[in-house]
């Protein structure tokens, strides 16, 4: 029996469907000191906004049963930067093509960052995050009205030929509305879901973990709202889904593509063990043949 | 960095609340004093980063303090059960620009990361001053390794249950050095930076993710642009320090 792992995410061929996911794979050149990053499908590089972040105050990060709290706040080098630095040094041990994972904090900041990387021929897809809950006045607050979502895509959509993927927050009352948005506005994918907002407060200090107060909850524990999002949406609309949240093996992969992911995102994972994506792709052979399948890509949206 | 399997040798009580723990592996990536190691716990998402005290070919020493439920759980393993571990993590302190006579200061769980350092620095035959700040007689430790290294060693605690009363700042007036290594609460390398009339190394603590640079979880603002204290850290030299307001 076979073990065909390629999936085709708009229009682009992966050699298979694992995907570290932005924020915690940096611009891929320190896990290349690991291990050879060019087995990964591709990977969703940091955030990149307009102009340079430092992001929020220390502490940023808090500990979860299953879980972790993160509230970094798109620190990133800014487009220029990226652009002269930090891509150069991705493209000496990354071959293949990269997602552009892009935020902003106006609709206009998002089309001149993606405008800037559309011309870098490493990028085969942007990520456009409208669901980050960290950063006030942005980034979230585009992803939870299907208006402010929608018009994100079609400003986006006129400035590159590129496939624009929107990644989505499951902080919302009805996730699939937004995501039929997205889809009516011209958008070649959907990814979801980035992390869900919580809180921890130290019993000590009587004061929140995290400076500020609150973050974006990622880790296994989210794993059943993600596979239960990505069932929804991938109901819901004709295009790719790429799908997230909590993954940390093999077999929650194979989970997420019969939830109907085309492509699995791998995030907080990674911060725990460095090799996780690796260990996934070198298991997936393994548990394919367990649960008898040929070809990842027959299984995507299998489950009914 | 390395990611491998370590096996507990030793996890002894230095105090009430500090503990030492050896353990045996793979110690080759730790390679200078003051990086630290990063421990996976059973049932405990995040991986605890803690401070390496010393190394030899076959084993790391790290000495901790009992803070909460993940140095709870160590505290409680036995000799023979084996961790998860990430090794040779953090910049650690640049040796080379010590001078003659250098002088390392640490405040209690800052105490540990000097020790491998002062007995590099005693290797290449410096002169090392030490001084060991806690708050009260029962939290001392560490005095007799570092006097057993060949270094002069002063203790200070707050309450002046133990040798000079008061801060680490207290007992460095009569030293004559050339340059200067410190680790500890915040607070002390705030005076530390203050007192000293030299230029020197502060390793710092923040909250970490991942602990290997890919999060930006632990990042802070430096005079050369913007660092992470797991990466490019924690140790930062006096000249890029820049202090938040409080």
């Amino acid at each position: 029996m076979g073990s065909e792992m390629k999936v085709n995410l708009c229009g682009i061929e992966l050699d298979n469907p694992v995907i570290p996911a932005s924020g915690t794979f940096g611009y891929g050149y320190e896990f290349a000191e690991l291990y050879d990053i060019n087995l990964l499908g591709t990977f969703s590089f940091k955030g990149t906004t307009k102009d340079p972040r430092f992001g929020n105050p220390t502490p940023r990060i808090a500990e979860c049963y299953a879980g972790m709290i993160n509230a970094v706040g798109l620190q990133n080098p800014g487009v220029e930067r990226v652009i002269a630095e930090e891509l150069p040094k991705m493209r000496k041990c990354f071959h293949k093509k990269v997602m552009a994972n892009v935020s902003g904090f106006s609709v206009e900041d998002y089309a001149y960052t993606c405008q800037r990387l559309d011309g870098c021929e490493e990028i085969g897809w942007f990520e456009v995050n409208v669901s980050c809950p960290n950063v006030h006045g942005g980034g979230m607050s585009f992803g939870t009205s299907p208006e402010a979502a929608a018009q994100v895509v079609s400003t986006v959509k006129k400035v590159t030929k590129k496939p624009v993927i929107v990644k989505l927050s499951p902080n919302v009352t009805d996730i699939v509305s937004i995501a039929k948005a997205c889809e009516a506005a011209g958008a070649d994918g959907i990814s979801l879901i980035n992390t869900m907002l919580g809180m921890r407060i130290d019993l000590r200090t009587r004061k929140p973990v995290i400076a500020n107060k609150m973050g974006g909850f990622s880790g296994p524990a989210i794993f059943p709202v993600a596979v239960r999002m990505v069932y929804q949406v991938a109901n819901a609309v004709k295009i790719p889904v790429v799908g997230m949240g909590g993954v940390s093996s093999a077999e929650d992969v194979i989970e997420m593509m019969l939830a109907g992911a085309t492509a699995v995102e791998v995030g907080a994972a990674n911060l725990v063990d460095p090799f996780v994506c690796k260990s996934i792709i070198g298991d997936l052979p393994r548990v394919m043949e367990q649960y008898k399948i040929n070809s990842l890509s027959e299984i995507i949206g299998g489950c009914k | 960095m390395k990611q491998s399997i370590f096996q507990i040798a030793e996890n002894v009580a230095l105090t009430d609340s500090v503990m030492r723990m050896r353990l045996l592996g793979d110690t080759s990536d730790i390679t200078r004093p003051g990086q630290f190691i990063n421990i996976k716990l059973d049932g405990l998402y995040l991986r605890r980063p803690i401070s390496v005290y010393d190394r030899d070919d076959e084993s790391v020493t790290i000495i901790y303090k009992v803070v909460g439920k993940g140095t709870e759980q160590m505290r409680s393993m036995s000799v023979g059960e084996s961790l998860d571990v990430l090794t040779g993590l953090g910049n650690g302190y640049d040796v080379s620009v010590s001078g003659d006579r250098p002088l390392l200061i640490g405040g209690g769980v800052g105490v540990p990361p000097l020790y491998m350092l002062a007995k590099q620095l005693i290797r290449e035959g410096k002169q090392v001053s030490v001084i060991l700040g806690f708050n009260t007689k029962s939290e001392v430790f560490g005095e007799e390794e570092f006097r057993g290294l060949g270094a002069e060693v002063r203790v200070t605690t707050v309450d002046g249950s133990y040798g000079t009363r008061g801060f680490v700042t207290n007992a460095m007036d009569s030293l004559d050095y050339t340059y200067f290594y410190t680790c500890g609460p915040e607070p002390m390398l705030r005076a530390v930076y203050n007192a000293t009339a030299t230029s020197g190394q502060f390793s710092f603590e923040e909250r970490m993710g991942c602990g290997f640079g890919a999060c930006m979880g632990c990042s802070c603002k430096t005079l050369y642009g913007n660092k992470r204290i797991c990466k490019d850290g924690p140790v930062l030299t006096k000249e890029e320090i820049i202090w938040e307001a409080k």
